[in-house]
C-alpha cells in the first residue's frame, strides 16, 4: 500500500488496520501502477485485454507493485480527472488505454512531471509521456490469408466502426492478404457507426451473409457477429481475444491483443529508473499481437499459408503493405517493392481495389 | 397500526431534512448491499461520500463537475415549478455547445476578448432555440413537452455525431471524429493561474443566486409558482400560463445551452462524440435533490459531483466496479423520492376508523 | 435476389422488431392507465441479465424467459411503489429506474461476461419450414409468435373488455374513475407491472435470442426507441405493430443496402428518424384532435391523488 493511499484511508477514518506510513518503510512501499480504461473490464474486448495486462504485472512483481484501475471513463474531462486522481493517489506509472485519453493524458502529465505516463494508440508524446500501440494489421494479414483460402464465394464481410486510420489499415491489410490467395477476392464493408451494439453487429453480419459473404470479420467490440456466423453456418474471426466459446464451429482464429509483455517490461523499467519516453508499435514479433489457435476446419493449405505469413512478418521479409499498390482511384500509393512507412500507415484514409467500403 | 396522515401544511423541516435522510439511507443500504456481495462496504461508502469532501485535492474536481449540473438544474427547476416538464435539457445542452462551437470555428483564426462572449451568447441562443420547439408545440397544439423534449435530445446527439464525423471534422485530426481544438481566445479562462476551476464554476453559483432572487422576490417568479401550483387561480389573477410555459422552456434551454458551450470551451476544448455525458438527465435528479430551490440545487449538484468523484476513488482503492456508482446514484434518487412523502404526510398511529389512506 | 434471401431478410427484420414491439406494447398499457414510466431501458436490461443468468445456470431458455419477465415486473414494482405508493414524480422516478437498471444489470452480469448459451430456436420443427416461404410462417421462435398474439390480445382487451374500458378510464380521468368506485392505484399498479413484464421479456430477447450472451448495456438504447414508438403509434396496438416492423425494416434494409455497396443516407440522419417521426406524429395527432381525433391519455404522468 502506498503512503498516499494510506493517508487517504487515515483521513477517511477507516484505517484502523492500515499500516502506518513510517519514513523508513517508504523504500519498501510498493510501486504504484495505474490504469485508466474506456470500457468496463467485463467487456471481453479491448478493455478486458488491457486488464489482463494489468493482472500480468501483478503476477510478475507480486508485493513490489500495487496496481489500481478506473473503468468506464468517458473520453474528455472525466478522463483527466481519473488520471489525476491516480497520480495524486501515488501511482508512479499510469497507462491510459484509449485514443480519446490523449489530450487529458498530456494535460495531466504536465502537472506531474515526476510521474510517468503511457498512452495507447495516440501520437502526442512528452518527456514523461510515452505512446504505444499494436500492429493489429499484421494479425489482419494473417486472418485475411485464412479467409482467402476458406471462402468459397470469394467474398468476405467486414463490420467496421468508423473510418479512422486504425480501422482503414485493418481493412486494407485483410483484403490484400486475401487477394494474394484469390485475386478476385471481394471485401464488403459495413460501417456500423458504433463500436458496440451487439444486436446491430449481428444484423450487419446477417446482411453480409445474405449478400453472399461466407467469411465474416469485424472491427467492433462484441462477439455478436461471430454468433450470427455460427447460426448461419459460415466462418468468422474473433476480435481482441479468443472468442471460440461464442462460436465453436465458425471461429477460425482470432486476433488476440496481448499487452502483458509490454506492461511487465515497462513497469520494470520504471521501477529500475531506466524508463524513457518513446513510441512503441509492436506486432506479432513482439508478442503484442497473437493469433488464437486455428479451428480444426482450417485446411492444411490455409494453415501453412497463414503460418508462412506469420513467419515472414516476424522475420521482416514480409510486410502486409508492399508495393506496387494503388488505391481505388488509381493513385499510386506505394512503388514496386516499397513498403508502407509507419507515417503512411498512421494516416491511411484510402482503400485498395476490391474493397467495397 | 401506523398510517399516513396528510399534513395541513407541507413540513418545512422535512423539506430540508428529507434529502439528508435519503443520503443517510443510501449510504446505509449501499454499505449493506456491497458488503453482502463481498466488498468492504464501509470503506466503499466512505470513499464515495466522504473522501472527496475531506481531500482538498478533489475540491476543484467537484466544482468542475457540479457547475454544468447547477446551471442546467436551475433552468429545469423554473420549469418544474410551473409544471413544465422539460426533460430534454441534454439536447439543449448539446445544441448550445454546437451553436457556440459554430462561432468558435468561424473565428478560429481571430483573436479578441469578444470571441468568448460571442460563443457564450450563441450557446444560450442555441439552447433556447432548441427548447422553443417544444414550447411552440405545447402552447399552440398542446403537445406534451415531456415527449417532444425527450425525443429532440436524441436528434441533437445524432446531429452532433454528424457534424463531428462530417463537416466539422478536424482536417488535421487523422480522420478522428472531433473538431479542432479551440484557440486560446476561445477557451474559458481558469479562475486562477494553474487552477482547474474554470470561470463557469463561480458563474454557476452566481446564477444560482440570481435565480433565487428572481424566484423568491420578483413578480415573474411569483407567476411561475402560481401557474404551477394553481393554474385556475393564476388565470383568475391575470397570469398567462402560455407565457410562463415559454419563459420556463426558454430559460431552461438557454441555461442548458450556456452549460453546454462552457463545457465545450472549458474542460473539453473541442467537440467530440463523447461530449454528451448525460448532464442534462443528471440535472433532473439534481433539481429534485435540491427541492427545486436554487440553494438546494447547488447542494444537490455537489452531492452528485461527490458520487462521481468518489465513485472513481472507490474504484481505485476498494476495487468497487464503476456500475456501483450508478447504483448509488439510483438508490439516492429512489430514497429521495420516497422520503418526499414525509413533506406532505406524516406517520401516525391509527386511532379511529380513519379516512382512506392515500 | 432469390426468395431465400428475401425470406432471410424478413426473418432478421422480424427479430429486430420483436423486442421493441414487446417493450412498447407493455409501455402502451402502462401509459393507457395514465402512468408514464421512462424506465423502459432499465427494465429491459434487468430482464436481459436475469434471463441470461437463469438460462445459463439452469440450461433452460424457457426458465430464462420466465425469470426475465419476473425481473421486469420487479423493476416496475420499484417504480410503482415510489410513484403510485408514495406519489413521487413519474419522470424523475423513471429516469432513476433506468440508471438503476444499467448499474444493477452490470453488477449481476459481471460473472456471466464471456459465456454463451444455446439460443432460443424456432418453435416448430425444421420440416415445417423446409420451404423458404414456409419459413416466413413457421420459422420464428416462440417469442415472435407471442408478441404478435399479445398485440391482438392487448388490442381486444383495451377495446372490447370491461376491464380494458376501466383501465382506459383510469388513464383518462382518474378522479372520475375513483368517484365511480374503481381502485385507481391498484389498476395502475397492475398496468405498470404488465409494462415491466413485457419490457423484461423484450430485454431477454437480446440475451437469449438475438445475441445469446451478456455484456454491459446489451440493449444499446432500444428502450428509448420503444418509448418513442408508443407515441408514434398514437397509443394504438395495431399501429404499434406497424411501427415496430417499420423500424425493423428500416434498420435491416439500411444494413442490406450497405452490404450491397449502396449508401444513400447518413447513418446519423437515419438514427434520428424514429424520434423525428414521433414528433411529427404527435404534431399531426394534435392537429387532428381539433377535428375529433384522439391522442395521449389525458392523465398521462399525472399523480393520483393530486398532491
Amino acid at each position: 500500500m502506498s503512503t498516499i493511499i494510506t493517508r487517504r484511508t487515515l483521513l477517511a477514518g477507516a484505517a484502523a488496520s492500515a499500516a502506518l506510513p513510517l519514513a523508513g518503510a517508504r523504500a519498501q512501499a510498493p510501486f504504484g501502477v495505474g490504469f485508466v480504461y474506456v470500457g468496463p473490464v467485463g467487456d471481453h474486448g479491448w478493455t478486458w485485454t488491457h486488464d489482463q495486462g494489468r493482472k500480468a504485472v501483478e503476477a510478475a512483481y507480486g508485493n513490489k507493485v500495487k496496481t489500481s484501475f478506473i473503468e468506464n471513463v468517458a473520453e474528455g474531462p472525466d478522463a483527466a480527472r481519473a488520471i489525476r486522481q491516480l497520480a495524486q493517489a501515488g501511482d508512479q506509472l499510469i497507462f491510459t488505454t484509449s485514443f480519446g485519453f490523449m489530450n487529458p493524458t498530456i494535460q495531466v502529465a504536465k502537472q506531474f512531471p515526476k510521474i510517468k505516463f503511457e498512452h495507447a494508440t495516440g501520437y502526442q508524446r512528452a518527456e514523461n509521456v510515452a505512446t504505444y500501440n499494436a500492429r493489429f494489421y499484421e494479425g489482419r494479414a494473417v486472418i485475411g490469408t485464412i479467409a482467402g483460402h476458406m471462402s468459397k464465394s470469394g467474398q468476405a464481410g467486414y463490420i467496421a466502426s468508423f473510418p479512422i486510420p486504425e480501422v482503414v489499415m485493418g481493412i486494407n491489410a485483410f483484403h490484400l492478404a486475401a487477394k494474394k490467395v484469390n485475386p478476385n477476392f471481394k471485401t464488403k464493408v459495413i460501417w456500423a457507426s458504433t463500436w458496440y451494439d451487439p444486436a446491430k453487429e449481428a444484423d450487419a453480419a446477417k446482411a453480409l451473409i445474405d449478400q453472399g459473404c461466407d467469411v465474416i470479420t469485424q472491427h467492433t467490440d462484441s462477439a455478436a457477429a461471430l454468433q450470427a456466423a455460427e447460426q448461419r453456418g459460415v466462418f468468422a474471426f474473433g476480435q481482441a481475444s479468443d472468442m471460440k466459446a461464442f462460436a465453436p464451429k465458425a471461429h477460425l482464429s482470432a486476433i488476440v491483443d496481448d499487452w502483458s509483455g509490454y506492461y511487465v517490461k515497462r513497469v520494470k523499467e520504471a521501477m529500475d529508473g531506466t524508463w524513457k519516453s518513446g513510441d512503441v508499435w509492436g506486432g506479432i514479433k513482439d508478442g503484442m499481437v497473437k493469433l488464437a489457435p486455428y479451428n480444426d476446419a482450417v485446411t492444411p493449405a490455409a494453415r501453412a499459408a497463414a503460418d508462412e505469413v506469420q513467419k515472414g512478418i516476424v522475420a521482416g521479409t514480409l510486410h502486409p503493405f508492399t508495393g506496387e499498390l494503388k488505391d481505388q482511384k488509381g493513385t499510386l500509393r506505394l512503388k514496386a517493392g516499397e513498403t508502407a512507412s509507419d507515417e503512411i500507415l498512421s494516416k491511411m484514409d484510402w482503400y485498395v481495389d476490391g474493397v467495397q467500403a | 397500526m401506523l398510517e399516513w396522515r396528510r399534513r395541513r401544511e407541507p413540513s418545512k423541516a422535512m423539506l430540508y431534512l428529507s434529502p439528508l435522510i435519503a443520503i443517510g439511507l443510501t449510504m446505509l443500504t449501499g454499505m449493506l448491499v456491497f458488503g453482502a456481495i463481498g466488498y468492504d462496504g464501509l470503506r466503499a461508502v466512505t470513499a464515495i461520500f466522504v473522501t472527496p469532501l475531506i481531500e482538498p485535492q478533489r475540491w476543484a474536481d467537484l466544482g468542475v463537475k457540479a457547475a454544468p449540473l447547477i446551471m442546467i438544474a436551475l433552468g429545469l427547476a423554473i420549469g418544474f415549478r410551473a409544471n413544465v416538464w422539460n426533460i430534454g435539457a441534454e439536447g439543449q445542452y448539446v445544441m448550445g455547445a454546437i451553436a457556440g462551437t459554430g462561432v468558435a470555428l468561424l473565428t478560429h483564426d481571430m483573436t479578441g476578448w469578444w470571441i468568448l462572449p460571442a460563443m457564450a451568447l450563441a450557446g444560450v441562443v442555441g439552447g433556447a432555440a432548441y427548447a422553443a420547439l417544444p414550447a411552440l408545440l405545447k402552447v399552440r397544439l398542446q403537445v406534451s413537452e415531456i415527449l417532444t423534449s425527450l425525443m429532440l435530445t436524441y436528434v441533437a446527439v445524432q446531429f452532433l455525431y454528424y457534424l463531428v464525423r462530417g463537416p466539422w471534422k478536424d482536417p488535421d485530426g487523422f480522420n478522428f471524429p472531433q473538431t479542432k481544438m479551440f484557440s486560446a481566445s476561445q477557451t474559458l479562462p481558469a479562475v486562477a493561474e494553474g487552477s482547474l476551476v474554470h470561470f463557469g464554476v463561480p458563474l454557476a453559483v452566481l446564477l444560482a443566486l440570481v435565480a433565487w432572487f428572481v424566484m423568491a422576490k420578483t413578480v415573474a417568479g411569483y407567476a411561475v409558482r402560481v401557474v404551477g401550483r394553481a393554474p385556475a387561480a393564476a388565470r383568475h389573477g391575470g397570469f398567462d400560463a402560455n407565457r410562463v410555459t415559454w419563459a420556463a422552456l426558454l430559460a431552461g434551454g438557454g441555461l442548458a445551452g450556456l452549460a453546454g458551450i462552457f463545457e465545450a470551451a472549458g474542460p473539453f476544448g473541442q467537440l467530440t462524440p463523447q461530449f454528451p455525458v448525460g448532464y442534462g438527465f443528471t440535472a433532473i435528479i439534481v433539481a429534485f435533490l435540491g427541492r427545486l430551490s436554487p440553494p438546494g440545487i447547488v447542494f444537490g449538484a455537489l452531492v452528485l459531483a461527490v458520487t462521481y468523484v468518489g465513485g472513481e476513488i472507490a474504484q481505485s482503492t476498494v476495487r468497487l466496479p464503476s456500475a456501483a456508482t450508478g447504483m448509488f446514484q439510483a438508490l439516492l434518487l429512489f430514497f429521495l423520492l420516497a422520503t418526499d412523502v414525509l413533506v406532505r404526510y406524516r406517520l401516525a398511529w391509527k386511532a379511529r376508523p380513519a379516512r382512506s389512506a392515500p | 435476389m432469390t426468395a431465400a434471401i428475401l425470406v432471410s431478410i424478413f426473418m432478421t427484420l422480424a427479430a429486430a422488431a420483436t423486442p421493441i414491439l414487446l417493450a412498447s406494447l407493455g409501455e402502451l398499457v402502462t401509459e393507457k392507465a395514465g402512468v408514464l414510466n421512462l424506465g423502459v431501458e432499465g427494465m429491459m436490461l434487468c430482464g436481459a441479465v436475469a434471463g441470461f443468468a437463469v438460462a445459463y445456470s439452469t440450461g433452460s431458455v424457457a426458465l430464462g424467459l420466465i425469470a426475465a419477465t419476473l425481473a421486469g415486473v420487479a423493476a416496475a414494482m420499484i417504480f410503482a411503489l415510489l410513484t403510485l405508493g408514495l406519489g413521487s414524480n413519474q419522470v424523475a422516478t423513471g429516469l432513476a429506474l433506468t440508471i438503476f437498471g444499467i448499474g444493477a444489470s452490470s453488477l449481476i452480469g459481471a460473472g456471466f461476461v464471456g459465456r454463451t448459451i444455446t439460443r432460443l430456436g424456432p418453435l416448430f420443427p425444421a420440416d415445417y419450414a423446409a420451404h423458404p416461404w414456409l419459413r416466413l410462417v413457421f420459422g420464428h421462435d416462440v417469442v415472435v409468435y407471442l408478441s404478435l398474439a399479445l398485440v391482438l390480445a392487448v388490442s381486444l382487451f383495451l377495446r372490447r373488455t370491461k376491464a380494458g374500458l376501466i383501465l382506459r378510464a383510469v388513464g383518462e380521468n382518474a378522479d372520475s374513475a375513483h368517484a365511480i368506485g374503481y381502485r385507481v392505484l391498484a389498476i395502475r399498479t397492475a398496468a405498470t407491472a404488465f409494462g415491466g413484464a413485457l419490457a423484461g421479456l423484450g430485454g431477454a430477447y437480446f440475451s437469449l435470442a438475438l445475441t445469446p450472451m451478456w455484456a454491459d448495456r446489451l440493449t444499446a438504447g432500444r428502450g428509448w426507441i420503444a418509448l418513442a414508438l408508443v407515441v408514434f403509434a398514437a397509443w394504438k396496438p395495431g399501429r404499434l405493430l406497424i411501427g415496430a416492423y417499420l423500424f425493423g425494416a428500416v434498420a435491416t434494409f439500411e444494413l442490406q443496402a450497405k452490404a450491397a455497396g449502396l449508401s444513400f443516407i447518413a447513418p446519423e440522419v437515419l438514427a434520428m428518424t424514429p424520434y423525428l417521426a414521433t414528433i411529427v406524429v404527435l404534431t399531426m395527432m394534435s392537429l387532428g384532435r381539433r377535428t375529433g381525433g384522439r391522442d395521449a391519455p389525458a392523465c398521462l404522468g399525472k399523480p393520483f391523488p393530486a398532491p
